[in-house]
């Protein structure tokens, strides 16, 4: 790790300098975009191929067309990729909400059991939930004979399951920024004649907004790229979710459906590239406290 | 809360404000009613079907919720409550219930409780009324689209599904065979759309009416119908099947299933603990227990070198472009943190079709049409696994270390190279156990997370190649959790004791191994 010589020396000087302590960090730069992007492009370019399958792909982008993508209209994605919203949309709020409110209690009040509950909650992020899928298999065919939107083949379901993981995955992220907003806020606005619910909805929400986005953020990639606990609770075909559809238009005959899964692929990214674009620097700050995604 | 309503007298202060009348509190108070009523609707349900741990739960749950948001006091409940609730149900409760099932025999077969074993058993099994009058049948559909069967029965025309009993149709015209031809509400279906469902229509049967004693319609040619009657009487008393037929007596054993002085059996069967069956067969059995081990050491190396390989690189991009001479650092980063923004089981699914042997665009374009077996040889594929996710994790680590590299102070280079330090003795010495401090927990998370990473194995290689006539349908790069999703989930028949047992086994593993990062890292200490 060299510190630039700031002391203005010659040109000359400076461009052997160039060449020796930057140029070669351009190649690796230009090395590494290749690699990162290169699976990017090359889906992008099967999905605007017009032959439809993996043996046709010899070349990038030899034809443009979007036949691939009409043909999707004939399939049941949009509708997959609908609920995958839906469920990805709803399980991403309800988390937000339910984590933050978890976490506003534990930062803000001082109650019996609130250590303890610190405790079992720090002790629980260490079981992802995705390893009870057995159980969650049974309990809903259970729940789902006394309560049918609560059983299997119910979006509502799922996203009850999802629910589940919101405190044990994020109430920690959550917590430690809560308390790194000064309590003289809440004590200024209590003063003022407000009452707790509006200190954490318009103060303290809208000052942890950043740790919200990415919270949102991973809930929503996390039930999007669910596989498992949604191929398990969904089972009819028009209930699911764009994962496990896409994944049963390759699984078996992967070379015949190639490009109509090359262009469910890119219009499926499409959400989750947006929102990374939009939280990348919410997200890069987040990340350093600990978050990961699937 | 952010109007006031007007009020004639100010409010006193000992009023909550929630229950000063403006919009939120009728927010509130419809929300409250709609809790109660799904509520109530639940335990109703629950009763009528006879769960009564589900009844019990939620009548617990009612009291508990109107309890703390009616009460002023307990503010903190009111914002830890729903999702404890979530929490309880349906991760810590089945976390228990996978310890429970793992001591049972769960299964395909054993699945539903006992009384519902016996009323399935009645209604499924049936055999041929000898001597009953043919009925004239045509295969029709409701308007739900359910096959059902209309027949002529002392003349009159009657129609019903599997789930709808026989009943008369009015206006319904009868056909020059005898067959009913049309019938109002129901769609009769010809013969070309009958041979469509030929096996749905043969295993068919409508009954005649809600009790199973009373028999059903069946068909096997799609348009004469013969009488069936239950096959199994049930004595509660003893609580034994006799089958009408042979005269022999199933009566339970311990194995959850009616079964015969012979062996033979009923199906479905029911649950039964089975103590540490489950786990004696994964120790002693030996196709299972080569099979765990092999999977579980791929596991830990897989989850591993995933973490090594991709900490170093990213690593080692963070270093090359931290360099203040460097321009373009934010298109840069920018650039290569795509494949963290891209949907990582989207990824997983387009390497493994640019891996493709022969038709891949690895082999077909980039090595010049190479036969090279990426996902179909055992170590080739274990090598493009982690490949992919190299490619899959770098920017993670890319950014973390970006991160990190920021704060270390540079002064320390400066004194190290007066020092006479080599750039390697730096990186070694400086850099690497810097980073460590703030890096560490990152990796134990990641460690983890691949540590459980099904969505990568089973969308590059779905475990494969496959271990060649294995009892489990097992692939010599599944890892734990693959194997229990393909015990559970993927096998024909479905083993959720074992699946369960299994699961208990990564739970230990994972628990044993955030142990050591949480002791590691002090995070315990720091909450409590």
């Amino acid at each position: 790790m060299a510190v630039v010589d700031t002391t203005g020396s010659r040109q000359q000087a400076q461009r052997v300098r160039w060449w020796r302590e930057l140029s070669w960090r351009y190649l690796i730069a230009v090395a590494a975009i290749l690699y990162a992007i290169f699976p990017i492009v090359f889906v992008l370019s099967a999905s605007l191929s017009s032959r439809g399958t993996l043996s046709g792909t010899s070349g990038l982008f030899t034809s443009v067309t979007t036949v691939q993508y009409d043909a999707l209209f004939d399939t049941l994605f949009w509708t997959w990729m609908a609920n995958s919203l839906i469920i990805g949309g709803v399980s991403s709020v309800g988390t937000v909400l339910m984590a933050s409110a978890a976490a506003y209690a534990f930062s803000r009040f001082r109650f019996r059991g609130r250590r303890g509950t610190l405790t079992f909650l720090l002790l629980l992020q260490m079981f992802p939930q995705l390893l009870a899928f057995v159980a969650i298999l049974l309990l809903l065919l259970a729940l789902g004979h006394a309560v049918p939107l609560l059983g299997l083949n119910s979006k509502a379901a799922l996203i009850a399951v999802y629910f589940g993981g919101a405190l044990g995955a994020n109430t920690f992220l959550m917590y430690g920024f809560f308390n790194s907003v000064p309590r003289e806020l809440d004590e200024a606005a209590r003063i003022d004649g407000a009452s707790h619910s509006r200190i954490y909805f318009t103060i303290i929400l809208r000052l942890v907004a950043p740790v919200l986005a990415v919270v949102a953020l991973l809930a929503f990639v996390g039930s999007f790229s669910d596989f498992i606990i949604a191929r398990v609770v969904l089972t009819q075909q028009d209930q699911l979710t764009v994962a496990v559809g896409l994944y049963q238009f390759v699984s078996g005959q992967f070379d015949a459906r190639w490009g109509i899964f090359a262009a469910g692929a890119v219009i499926a990214s499409i959400p989750i590239v947006v929102l990374f674009q939009f939280l990348q620097r919410y997200i890069v700050g987040g990340l350093v406290a600990g978050a990961v995604k699937g | 809360m952010s109007t006031v309503a007007p009020s004639e007298t100010p409010p006193r202060a000992t009023t909550s404000h929630a229950r000063e009348l403006n919009r939120w509190w009728v927010v509130k108070l419809a929300v409250m009613a709609l809790l109660n009523a799904g509520l109530l609707y639940a335990a109703y349900s629950a009763l009528m079907v006879q769960e009564w741990a589900i009844l019990g739960f939620t009548a617990v749950l009612l009291v508990v919720v109107n309890w703390v948001y009616v009460s002023r006091r307990m503010v903190p409940a009111k914002y830890l409550l729903p999702g404890i609730v979530f929490l309880l149900v349906y991760q810590v409760f089945t976390m228990g219930y996978t310890a429970y099932i793992a001591f049972t025999n769960y299964g395909s077969e054993n699945t539903i409780r006992k009384d519902q074993a016996i009323e399935q058993i009645l209604r499924t099994g049936d055999v041929r009324v000898e001597g009953a009058a043919d009925l004239p049948l045509a295969v029709v559909r409701d308007e739900a689209g359910d096959l059902g069967f209309a027949v002529v029965v002392d003349g009159v025309v009657q129609a019903g599904t599997a789930e709808e009993p026989l009943e008369p149709v009015g206006g319904a015209t009868v056909g020059g065979n005898g067959a009913p031809e049309e019938v109002p509400g129901w769609t009769v279906l010809n013969l070309g759309q009958i041979l469509e469902v030929q096996s749905e229509v043969t295993a068919l049967r409508v009954p005649f009416s809600d009790d199973p004693a009373d028999g059903w319609v069946r068909t096997q040619t799609g348009s004469v119908g013969f009488q069936s009657s239950p096959r199994y009487s049930y004595d509660e008393a003893t609580d034994t099947f006799t089958d009408l037929t042979t005269d022999i007596v199933y009566t339970p054993n311990d194995r959850g299933f009616f079964a015969a002085p012979d062996g033979s059996r009923l199906t479905p069967g029911w649950p039964v603990t089975v103590g540490f069956e489950n786990f004696q067969r994964m120790l002693t059995d030996s196709r299972i227990s080569s099979a765990l081990l092999q999977a579980g050491a791929w596991t830990f190396a897989f989850a591993f070198l995933s973490v090594a390989t991709t900490f170093f690189l990213g690593l080692f991009l963070a270093m090359t472009f931290n360099h203040p001479g460097v321009r373009g650092r934010k298109v840069i980063r920018s650039l290569l943190i795509l494949p963290y923004a891209f949907p990582g089981f989207l990824a997983a699914l387009v390497w493994r079709g640019m891996l493709n042997n022969p038709y891949g665009f690895i082999n077909s374009t980039i090595l010049g049409g190479a036969d090279i077996p990426w996902l179909t040889e055992e170590w080739l594929a274990r090598f493009s696994i982690i490949a992919v996710n190299l490619w899959l994790g770098f920017p993670y680590m890319f950014l973390i270390a970006t991160g990190a590299l920021q704060a270390v102070p540079g002064d320390v280079y400066e004194a190290a190279r007066l020092d006479g330090a080599s750039a390697f003795r730096q990186f070694r010495s400086i850099t690497l156990p810097l980073l460590m401090i703030s890096v560490a927990p990152l990796l134990i998370a990641s460690f983890a997370f691949n540590f459980n990473n099904f969505n990568l194995i089973y969308f590059v290689t779905e475990g494969g190649p496959n271990i060649p006539g294995h009892p489990l349908a097992l692939g010599e790069t599944d890892i734990l959790i693959s194997v229990v999703y393909k015990v559970a989930v993927v096998a024909g028949t479905k083993q959720y004791g074992l699946a369960a047992a299994m699961s208990i086994v990564i739970f230990l593993i994972v628990g044993l191994v955030s142990w050591l990062g949480f002791r590691q890292t002090r995070k315990l200490e720091e909450v409590l």
